[in-house]
């Protein structure tokens, strides 16, 4: 991940706690791939993650019907994921940004080594916020913990005694 | 949005992967002495297996307080995760078992501890991986010594026993230009004094066993990533960057990114190698790094005032010692090795191989055993113990010699340490009379 682009603990858990749905741009059915492991985590963790692929629409995955484009979802949605690469995360931002105040997209989120900054400064200047080269999954998992159990440093010191119940 | 401000080396040792037990409110971590977890159901199980979500399945792949003492490894390093297992030479095979395949080599120094240089020279034979050892002292040797096959460098940032220091920044340079990983055995400096990642190493190796525990209770090791190096763009890492068919053709880099070795050394090496950290051994561990600065501190002050003695006194032929300006590693060891050269090192005595036999058996304060990083002064004569498997010529590169005496220096009284040593010495050159 890139050292460049730090995000403050306090504003990612912001971000994940005020999201309950999320567009997963270029999610993919077939079950080893990366996209399906981040979806499949998010949904578990109570999260709506409604799959975008143009290849795979009209089918589900994970019991989701899959859409061709962000605009034609037919919820609400707070967050854009994009699993593409970073040139293409330049014309899904734009689509965010059209269609943010119809859908109720608040973040555009790039996935790990997706990083698009003019994308990003158009997405700022929308009034979106704009997490790049980080995964959700990841970060959730960091934040509450469960990443150090597979040994990662989570970069998180405190004394506080995390509380177990719904918030 | 602005970034998260890192903690402190010292707030790092006593709280990194230690928040408190979020069910209990435990504040010191639990020792998690049970072998499986339950699942939610059965599609979390398969999660779990998928490796789709974090969570413990068997405690031969992760086990809680094992965990947590990998997290503060990792943090310790300035690394991205660690995989702890059950002891420093698992570790070793472990960092290799993911990069290495039939047929395959590595670089390593010719000045490695013993036990690394047998298992590494004759044991990792047997699985058709080749070493081939090198004077790292001369960066154009290890250049040289390059093949195609060759997957790795491997040294000790100080090794053990004699004060040698490594030119990490250096070797760093070669193992990138040739698109191979430096891996650094950092038992000797532990991450208080040497951060090999800062230097540009790829992976960083321990044996847990010694400072990071320090107090002589606990066998373990630990493999440390930077996650920085980047395995797929040679081809030559197919472990971690090709299909894995034992997870239906998951490719661990393309799906875990920068996590992907420490993913690799539990879901694949610790699953099948079976080396694990035992969690009681875990949870010493943790208590001992609370304390490392403090005592690697006292270590080194206490062994370089050793060191200083030994090189005055008569019976002493020469003192191998990289805090003393006499050394020839000083120059290295204040580069890598600012706060202190550690407190382990040799010297030779006058008289030979009886000689050194008699200072270790005269001693009435250090103990003869064969360990490193104890809160106890320890003593050895390498060339009849650790370094015995070795042929003649090895054990002089590896400077145990037959004169060689190796000491640990601890935590005692310096002047308690000084007048054993002292004692000890007078008593050898009575078996130096003698034999004279």
């Amino acid at each position: 991940m890139s050292d460049a682009l730090t995000y403050t603990n306090k504003d990612l858990l912001a971000i994940l706690h005020s999201t309950k749905a999320i567009a997963m741009v270029g999610a993919s059915p077939k079950w080893n791939r990366p996209s399906f492991f981040a979806m499949k985590y998010l949904q578990e963790k109570g999260y709506r993650v409604i799959p975008v692929n143009p290849g795979a629409a009209g089918g589900e995955i994970l019991g989701e019907t899959v859409y061709a484009n962000l605009t034609e979802i037919p919820h609400k949605f707070e967050m854009v994921d994009i699993f593409r690469n970073s040139a293409a995360a330049g014309p899904i931002t734009d689509e965010a940004i059209a269609v943010a105040a119809d859908k109720g997209i608040r973040v555009v989120w790039m996935q790990l080594g997706v990083i698009n900054e003019e994308a990003a400064r158009r997405a700022e200047a929308a009034g979106l916020t704009v997490v790049m080269d980080r995964c959700p999954k990841i970060e959730f998992g960091r934040l509450h913990a469960e990443l150090s159990w597979g040994g990662f440093d989570s970069g998180i010191i405190t004394a506080k005694r995390r509380r177990v119940r719904l918030t | 949005m602005k970034s998260n401000k890192t903690p402190g080396f010292e707030t790092r040792m006593i709280h990194a992967g230690t928040q408190p037990e979020p069910v209990t409110g435990a504040r010191q971590t639990p020792i998690f002495q049970n072998t499986s977890y339950v699942f939610h159901d059965a599609d979390h199980a398969a999660s779990l297996f998928n490796l789709q979500t974090f969570g413990f399945i068997y405690s031969r792949l992760t086990n809680p307080t094992v965990a947590a003492l990998e997290e503060r490894l990792a943090s310790l390093e300035g690394g991205r995760g660690a995989t702890c297992c059950a002891s420093g030479h698992a570790a070793q095979i472990l960092a290799f078992f993911a990069l290495m395949g039939p047929g395959d080599r590595f670089i390593a120094s010719n000045r490695l501890y013993g036990g690394s240089i047998t298992q590494f020279g004759k044991t990792f034979k047997k699985f058709d991986w080749h070493v081939d050892f090198v004077d790292v002292d001369e960066p154009e040797a290890v250049r040289r010594a390059l093949t195609d096959r060759t997957k790795a460098i491997f040294v000790e940032s100080l090794a053990n026993p004699g004060g040698v220091v490594s030119d990490l920044e250096a070797l760093a340079a070669i193992a990138q230009d040739a698109g191979i990983p430096l891996i650094v055995d950092n038992t000797m400096a532990t991450p208080y004094l040497c951060r090999p990642f800062e230097w540009g190493a790829d992976l960083v190796v321990h044996s847990t066993t010694k400072f990071l525990s320090g107090n002589g209770t606990s066998v373990g090791g630990a493999v440390v990533d930077s996650g920085r190096f980047d395995w797929s763009r040679s081809g030559k890492f197919p472990g971690l960057a090709e299909p894995e068919p034992a997870y239906h053709g998951l490719s661990f880099y393309e799906t875990f990114g920068d996590m992907a070795f420490t993913m690799q050394a539990h879901a694949v090496g610790l699953r099948d190698l079976g080396a694990t950290m035992a969690p009681m051994n875990a949870f010493q561990t943790l208590l001992g790094s609370e304390t490392l600065s403090l005592r690697m501190e006292r270590h080194c002050a206490n062994a370089k005032a050793v060191a200083e003695f030994l090189e005055a006194h008569p019976q002493v032929d020469w003192v191998s010692c990289a805090a003393l300006p006499s050394s020839p590693y000083h120059a290295l060891a204040q580069k890598y090795l600012p706060l202190g050269a550690g407190s382990v090192f040799t010297f030779g005595v006058k008289g030979g191989y009886e000689a050194g036999v008699k200072v270790v058996e005269a001693c009435e304060l250090f103990s003869h055993l064969a360990n490193i990083g104890d809160t106890r002064s320890l003593i050895l004569h390498p060339a009849s113990t650790t370094h015995r498997q070795l042929t003649d010529e090895q054990r002089e590169a590896a400077g145990a010699g037959p004169e060689v005496v190796r000491l640990s220096v601890g935590l005692e009284t310096l002047n308690d340490l000084v007048a054993d040593l002292d004692q000890a010495l007078t008593a050898a050159s009575r078996v130096a009379a003698a034999a004279d």
